[in-house]
C-alpha cells in the first residue's frame, strides 16, 4: 500500500541523518588512527608541525591550531556578546514598531552573507584599519576575531531576541507598573526569565564560531606560530585544514584528521550542552 | 536620578549596537558593490575562468547546489514528516531531532574532509559528485528542521478533520498538512538553498575547482566560491578584480534568494 | 448506535476517563451530551468515529455498536485501516474550530468523495452542489466555488465543514461543540442547520451551552467525571431531572 511505503521511506530518511553523523565520527576516527597511535594525547600540546619529505612522515602537533581556534573564538565572543545582547534588547524592547521589521531584516541579511565574502571584505577593507589602529600586519588573530564576531552577532542576536520575546507581557507590565525603568525591567525581569535561552544562544554561537573557516582563513595569517601579541598572525584548525589538506600525505593527513576529529567532537559537545542545558525550553513538543 | 541616567545609557548603548550592526552591513554591501561593479563587464559573464570570466563558475555552483537540492529536499522533508507525523515524539524522534539540529551548526570543513575520505580518495581525485554530496549533507538538516517546525504549526484539528472524512494518513499528510505548511516550508527551502550556494569549505577538497566550462561531474568541477578563495590570493590585480566581481555576483544572488524567501512569508500572520 | 459498557482510558493515565457508559443514539434524532469540563463528553464523542486512534496507547473496553445498513457491528473491534475508513465515511465529525482545508471551496467539499474513490466529474459536481445546499451555504458560495475556502468567515467555514461531512451521506454526524468558536448569529444559523439535518442523519452533539442543548436536542445525556449520570428525553432532563446532580448542573449550581 502506498501508505506503508510512504511511512517507511519517511523513517528511512529520518534515520539517515543519524547514520551520517555516525559515519562522520567513524571516518574521522579511522583516518586519524595513524596520527593517534603515533602521537597520542601529546598531540594536543605539541607545537611542532613539520613534514618530513623523505619518508612522508614528520612530527605534527596540534597545539598551535588548537590555541588559534580557541583564542580567535574567545576574542569573537567577547566582542560579539555585548553587541548581540544590545541588538536583541533594541529589537525586543526599544525599537518602535515600524523599525523592528527593517532592522530585523538587516540583521538577518548580515547572517546571510557568505563567509567567504566576509573574508574578502575583511582582508581588503577591514584589515588595513585594524593595522592602522592596533599595529601589526593587518592579518592576524585580532582581525580574525573581530570579523568572526561580526559574523556571529546576527545569529546570537536572533536567538536571544526570541528568548526575550517569550517573557510574558504581564510580567513586564507588573514591573513597569511599579515604576521600574526600562533597563531595570530588562535586568530584573527579562534577563532572568530568558536566562536559559540567552546563555544557550551564547554557547551555540561559540560552537559555530569554532568551526568557521573561510573568513578566518583570509584573516588570521595562516602562520604556524603562537601569537605573542594579539595582532600577530597565527592559524586555527579550520584554516590549517583549508590551506594544507590538499597537499598533505599519510601522517600529515592523518594528523589533520586528528585535528578535524577534535574540532568535530568539541563543537558537537558545546552545541549539545547549549541545547540540552539551556535551550530545552525551546524544544517544541 | 541615577536610575534614569543608567537607563538612558543602556538604551543608548543598545541602540548603538543596532546601528553598528546595520553599519557593518552597509559597509560590506557598499564596498562589495563598488569593487564588484567596477570589475564587472559583459565578458565577465560570457567568459569562463580560463579567460577571465565567471560563466563556468556560476553554472558550476548552481548545478551542484541544484543537484544537492534534488536529493536533500525530498529526504529532508520526508524525515521532517516522520518526525512530526509518524513518530509520536518518541525518544528516538527527539534524538534524531536534536542530532539534526546539531548537524546544522557543525563545522563545514569537517564535512568536506569526511566526503573526501569516502568519495574522493577512493575514486582517484576531486569530482563534482563529491561536491554535490557534501552540499547535500549540509542541506539535509536544515530542511528537516524547517519541515519539522512548519508542520508543528499546523493545528491538529486539520489532521483530525481529514481523518474524520475517511482519509488515510499519508494522503492527509500530503494533501492537507503539507499544503497548509506550504509557504513556510518553501521559504525554508529557499533560505537553505541560499545558504549552500554560498558555501566554500565543503567544496575545497571535494569538487575543488575548474577553469573550464564542464558539466562532467566525474572530474573537478567549477565553483564560484572556491574560485574567490583562490583568486583573492593571487598577486595580480586582474585576479583580484575578478574575485571582487565574483564576490559581488555571489552576494547579490544570495541576498535575492533570501529576500524572495522572506517575501513569501511576509503576508502570513 | 448503541454504546454498551464502554470504558476508555487515555494513554499513560491510570484512571479511566469514561466508566461503564451505556447510551443509545436514536436514529434520526439529535442527542446532546452535556456536562462540566472534563466530564468526558468529548472523549465519548471521539470514540464514536475512532478518532482516538490517531494517538496511540489509548484503551477501550466494551462495545460501541453501529447499526449501519442492516447488521450491527462493534466499531471498537475494527482493526483494518479500510474498515476504519469505511467507519468514518458512515460516521462524520465536525469540530469545535472550523477546519477548512487549504484548497478551494469545491475541493474541500469534494475531498471526502474523492477519498472514497469518486472520480466522475459530473457526479462530483452534483454531489458537491447538493451538499452545499444541504448545509445552507449554496447561495453564498456558488459564485466562488473555486476560490480558497480560507476566505470564508468563521460561520461560513463551519457550514463548509458540515457540507464536507454530509457530502458523504453518513448515517451519523458527530458535532464537538460546533458553535463555541462562533458569534451568536452564526451560531443561530448552524443550530437551524443541524435541526434540518436530522431528517437524513442521526446527530450527536457535545455542547457546554445548556440552552443550545435544550433548544436543539431530542435526547440529552448528562455526564460527570466520566460517568453517565442521566439520560432521557430532553424535556425530562431539563424540566424534571431524576438525579440531584443533573438538577444542580442544569440550574447552574456548578459547571
Amino acid at each position: 500500500m502506498g501508505g506503508r511505503l510512504f511511512k517507511d521511506f519517511s523513517f528511512f530518511s529520518a534515520t539517515l541523518s543519524f547514520f551520517i553523523l555516525i559515519g562522520i565520527f567513524s571516518i574521522l576516527f579511522t583516518y586519524a588512527q595513524e596520527a593517534l597511535s603515533e602521537f597520542g594525547v601529546e598531540f594536543l600540546w605539541s607545537e611542532t608541525w613539520e613534514a618530513d619529505e623523505d619518508d612522508e612522515g614528520g612530527i605534527f602537533g596540534g597545539y598551535i591550531p588548537i590555541i588559534g581556534t580557541l583564542l580567535s573564538t574567545l576574542i569573537a565572543m567577547v566582542i560579539a556578546t555585548p553587541l548581540a545582547m544590545g541588538i536583541a534588547i533594541f529589537l525586543s524592547e526599544i525599537a518602535h514598531k515600524t523599525l523592528v521589521k527593517p532592522v530585523s531584516i538587516a540583521i538577518e541579511l548580515l547572517a546571510a552573507i557568505p563567509s567567504i565574502i566576509y573574508g574578502m571584505w575583511g582582508l581588503f577593507y577591514f584589515a588595513p584599519i585594524v593595522q592602522a589602529t592596533f599595529g601589526g600586519q593587518g592579518v592576524g588573530l585580532l582581525t580574525a576575531g573581530i570579523v568572526l564576531a561580526i559574523m556571529i552577532i546576527p545569529f546570537m542576536a536572533a536567538i536571544t531576541r526570541d528568548a526575550m520575546n517569550t517573557v510574558p507581557d504581564v510580567l513586564k507590565e507588573s514591573a513597569y507598573a511599579m515604576g521600574a525603568t526600562k533597563f531595570e525591567v530588562i535586568k530584573d525581569v527579562i534577563m532572568p526569565y530568558a536566562k536559559g535561552g540567552i546563555i544557550g544562544s551564547i554557547i551555540l554561537a561559540l560552537g559555530r564560531a569554532l568551526g568557521e573557516t573561510m573568513a578566518v582563513a583570509f584573516l588570521i595569517g595562516s602562520v604556524m606560530s603562537i601569537p605573542s601579541r594579539v595582532t600577530d598572525p597565527t592559524t586555527s584548525i579550520p584554516v590549517l585544514l583549508a590551506n594544507n589538506f590538499a597537499e598533505a600525505m599519510d601522517l600529515e593527513m592523518s594528523s589533520m584528521y586528528y585535528l578535524a576529529l577534535i574540532l568535530f567532537v568539541v563543537s558537537f559537545a558545546i552545541i549539545s550542552i547549549a541545547k540540552f542545558y539551556f535551550l530545552s525550553n525551546k524544544v517544541k513538543a | 536620578m541615577n536610575r534614569l541616567i543608567l537607563n538612558k545609557i543602556v538604551l543608548l548603548l543598545s541602540t548603538l549596537s543596532a546601528v553598528i550592526g546595520i553599519g557593518f552591513l552597509f559597509w560590506i554591501l557598499i564596498t562589495l558593490s563598488y569593487k564588484g561593479i567596477s570589475s564587472l563587464s559583459l565578458s565577465t559573464f560570457t567568459n569562463d575562468l580560463v579567460e577571465g570570466g565567471i560563466r563556468n563558475l556560476l553554472v558550476g555552483q548552481f548545478t551542484m547546489a541544484l543537484l544537492a537540492s534534488f536529493i536533500a529536499i525530498p529526504i529532508g522533508m520526508f524525515a521532517g514528516i516522520w518526525l512530526r507525523e509518524y513518530s509520536n515524539n518518541s525518544r528516538l524522534a527527539n534524538v534524531i531531532r536534536n542530532l539534526s539540529d546539531i548537524m546544522m551548526s557543525a563545522p563545514s570543513i569537517v564535512i568536506g574532509v569526511f566526503v573526501y575520505a569516502l568519495f574522493v580518495a577512493p575514486f582517484g581525485g576531486y569530482n563534482g559528485f563529491a561536491g554535490v554530496i557534501a552540499l547535500t549533507i549540509m542541506m539535509i538538516p536544515i530542511i528537516i528542521n524547517t519541515t519539522d517546525n512548519m508542520l508543528s504549526l499546523v493545528p491538529k484539528e486539520l489532521r483530525e478533520a481529514g481523518i474524520a472524512l475517511g482519509g488515510s494518513k499519508h494522503k492527509i499528510i500530503v494533501q492537507i498538512v503539507i499544503k497548509a505548511a506550504k509557504v513556510g516550508i518553501t521559504t525554508g527551502i529557499l533560505l537553505s538553498f541560499a545558504r549552500i550556494i554560498g558555501e566554500t569549505a565543503p567544496l575545497l577538497f571535494t569538487s575543488a575547482n575548474s577553469q573550464f566550462f564542464t558539466m562532467d561531474l566525474t572530474e573537478q568541477f567549477p565553483s564560484l566560491t572556491v574560485s574567490i578563495y583562490n583568486l583573492a590570493t593571487y598577486p595580480d590585480e586582474a585576479s583580484r578584480n575578478l574575485a571582487w566581481a565574483a564576490s559581488f555576483v555571489l552576494t547579490i544572488i544570495v541576498l535575492i534568494i533570501n529576500l524572495m524567501g522572506r517575501y513569501m512569508t511576509r503576508n502570513k500572520k | 448506535m448503541k454504546v454498551k459498557d464502554f470504558n476508555f482510558t487515555y494513554a499513560g493515565v491510570q484512571e479511566p476517563s469514561l466508566k461503564q457508559i451505556n447510551l443509545p443514539i436514536e436514529k434520526n434524532k439529535i442527542t446532546a451530551l452535556i456536562g462540566p469540563s472534563g466530564c468526558g463528553k468529548s472523549t465519548l464523542l471521539r470514540a464514536m468515529n475512532r478518532i482516538h486512534d490517531l494517538y496511540p496507547g489509548n484503551q477501550y473496553q466494551g462495545e460501541i455498536n453501529l447499526y449501519g445498513k442492516s447488521e450491527k457491528s462493534n466499531i471498537l473491534e475494527l482493526t483494518k485501516e479500510n474498515d476504519l475508513i469505511e467507519l468514518r465515511q458512515q460516521v462524520g465529525m465536525i469540530f469545535q474550530k472550523p477546519t477548512p482545508f487549504p484548497m478551494s471551496i469545491f475541493d474541500n467539499v469534494a475531498y471526502g468523495l474523492k477519498l472514497a474513490g469518486l472520480k466522475d466529474k459530473d457526479e462530483l459536481e452534483a454531489k458537491v452542489h447538493k451538499a452545499l445546499q444541504d448545509a445552507a451555504i449554496w447561495k453564498e458560495t456558488k459564485d466562488r466555488l473555486h476560490s480558497s475556502a480560507l476566505g470564508l468567515s468563521g460561520g461560513q467555514q463551519q457550514r463548509l465543514c458540515i457540507a464536507r461531512a454530509v457530502a458523504l451521506k453518513p448515517d451519523v454526524l458527530l458535532f464537538d461543540e460546533p458553535t463555541s468558536a462562533l458569534d451568536p448569529i452564526s451560531t443561530g444559523a448552524i443550530e437551524e442547520l443541524i435541526s434540518t439535518l436530522k431528517e437524513e442523519v442521526s446527530v450527536v452533539i457535545v455542547t457546554h451551552n445548556m440552552q443550545q442543548a435544550s433548544r436543539l436536542s431530542d435526547y440529552t445525556a448528562f455526564m460527570y467525571l466520566g460517568d453517565l449520570i442521566e439520560y432521557d428525553k430532553t424535556e425530562t432532563i431539563f424540566m424534571n431531572p431524576a438525579q440531584k446532580l443533573t438538577e444542580d448542573y442544569i440550574t447552574g449550581r456548578f459547571g
